[in-house]
């Protein structure tokens, strides 16, 4: 099963980390992925830009709406995700619980419902 | 057409071989697609079919066989029509998995149950899973391993069945579609994972008071099986040991009526349960490791249970037995029933010393004033001790508690 681990953090910007931090941060997140590669069970991994250079975009009100900053204002933000396939919960949930921000924030680990393969669809979209 | 215990009595060992088998098969079809829902409703299928089958063609030689065979043939149709199709989720090792080597000969086993391999343990495991509501667990478990209709479930719970349904609905679609796996944790996970599985199983006992027929019963039955199929885990056996010393001390005692501990009459205990305690506490014992909660509270049972042997309670026992258990398990209930403990052994100036130094924790816990109160009246203290015992009757939600509490007031 396909799942995605969401990291929730709060937003610290390089100088508010320092440079020592940053290298650790940085090198524990290759480590995992690392990890993850090594036992088959990566399939993709972002880090995200911080909030501040994130633009929102909703037509849901009926009007066009662009506007800066996040979807939701809140102290921890979306700051990065990994796709993983393995095979159970169990198994998402020992790697999520490896993942470096669960030290400092929050990891979500939510099941895919279907994905694309080359352009397409690989089910048809079925909610629980 | 689900074999609950909600039919007429007298027919205990049929209902209870019924109920195991429904586990038992439940646990089988769930594993092989995760998906406890749809393993409940072939099997109902399968039950309806049976009852209209065998008056008519005679019971099956093995009927576990039979019903295994029949809903299994009718998850294969739900699984491969076209309905189903994007939903369902084959997993290795099921009985039916074409790519596995683990496949069941399945004429083989229609002729003998004990090759019906039995995945109860990994349905327990998946009903307390952390991923399931924990106010979900227990009921799952009544329902899926014991067999209770959810209505059934709702009235040990005193919520409304469709508030219910709707819980255990819930957790199986999420057990499903977050792909909870059936399996049995690994010794490293054990520790972790054991324990929602238990206090689950220890929370069925105190749906009811303890009467025969009870679901103290139905607790106990659970922590059996759940400690002979894990075999070398202590804490389960201890978990056994106490659900069964206490239902020995409770039976044949009306539900309306409480009488505490040292009030009651040995020989109103049920012996045979008790020897089965005890056996089942040697079995705990005996594993290695440190004795945890359940074996030390099982363990204080027994000695409590011993009175019937000496005529006396060993008070010293009681208190090293309570030290331990404190330290394992510093819950407040724990820690009052220790505090009582060294007022008993020690005079109950030690105990209220042991009780303030609980601090404001107690201030609503109905134990706790008891207690006082009881130290309070020793201590030749009976106006506050009156005070407490009143105090103590607020805060008892069960009725026959309350009454022996005021009883009380008016004899201190």
């Amino acid at each position: 099963m396909r799942y995605t681990l969401l990291m929730h953090y709060p937003e610290m910007t390089a100088e508010e980390l320092g440079p020592e931090m940053l290298a650790e941060g940085m090198a524990a997140f290759a480590a995992y992925t690392k990890a993850l590669q090594e036992a088959g069970a990566l399939v993709s991994a972002e880090v995200l830009q911080p909030s501040q250079l994130t633009t929102t975009v909703s037509f849901a009100t009926g009007e066009l709406v662009v506007q800066d900053g996040p979807f939701a204002d809140t102290k921890e933000q979306l700051g990065g995700t990994v796709v993983i396939d393995v095979g159970d919960l169990d198994e998402a949930l020992s790697w999520a619980k490896q993942a470096p921000p669960v030290h400092y924030g929050v990891v979500e680990v939510r099941p895919s419902a279907t994905h694309t393969v080359a352009g397409e669809w690989t089910t048809h979209l079925t909610y629980e | 057409v689900r074999p609950g215990p909600g039919s007429p009595a007298g027919h205990e060992a049929a209902e209870r071989a019924a109920r195991t088998s429904y586990g038992r098969l439940v646990a089988l079809l769930s594993a092989s697609t995760g998906d406890v829902a749809l393993a409940e409703d072939v099997l109902a299928d399968a039950f309806e079919r049976a009852l209209r089958s065998w008056p008519v063609t005679g019971v099956p030689a093995n009927p576990e066989g039979w019903l295994l065979t029949v809903a299994r043939n009718r998850l294969r149709d739900v699984l491969t029509s076209a309905a189903r199709r994007h939903a369902s989720r084959r997993r290795p090792g099921a009985p039916w998995d074409d790519s596995g080597a683990q496949v069941v000969d399945v004429e083989a086993l229609a002729e003998d149950r004990d090759r019906i391999p039995d995945r109860r343990l990994e349905l327990l495991f998946v009903c307390a899973h952390p991923a399931v509501d924990p106010a979900a667990r227990t009921p799952l478990m009544l329902q899926t391993v014991l067999g209770y209709e959810a209505s059934q479930v709702a009235g040990a719970f005193a919520v409304s069945p469709s508030a219910m349904a709707q819980r255990l609905v819930r957790a199986k679609r999420r057990i499903r579609g977050a792909g909870v796996p059936f399996r049995v944790p690994t010794r490293a996970e054990m520790p972790e994972r054991l324990l929602p599985v238990m206090e689950a199983v220890y929370a069925v006992s105190a749906i009811e008071a303890p009467t025969p027929g009870s679901m103290a019963g139905e607790a106990r039955w659970l922590a059996v099986l759940l400690a002979s199929l894990l075999e070398t885990e202590p804490e389960p056996w201890g978990l056994a040991a106490l659900l069964t010393l206490n239902q020995a001390r409770s039976s044949g005692r009306p539900a309306d009526l409480y009488v505490p501990l040292d009030e009651q009459d040995p020989r109103e205990w049920d012996a045979t349960l008790v020897a089965e305690g005890e056996a089942l506490l040697r079995r705990a014992a005996s594993l290695p490791g440190p004795p945890g909660r359940f074996q030390l509270e099982a363990a204080i049972s027994s000695v409590h249970c011993d009175r019937a042997r000496t005529g006396a309670t060993d008070a010293t026992a009681l208190l090293t037995l309570y030290a331990a258990l404190v330290d394992v398990a510093p819950t407040l209930g724990g820690r009052v029933a220790h505090a009582a403990s060294l007022g008993r052994v020690e005079g109950p100036e030690v105990g209220l010393e042991a009780l303030d130094r609980l601090g404001t924790s107690t201030r609503d816990h109905q134990a706790a004033w008891a207690t006082r109160a009881e130290l309070l009246t020793r201590a030749g203290r009976g106006a506050e001790a009156a005070e407490a015992y009143r105090t103590a009757a607020r805060l008892a939600p069960d009725p026959a508690v309350r009454r022996w509490l005021l009883d009380r007031v008016r004899r201190t």
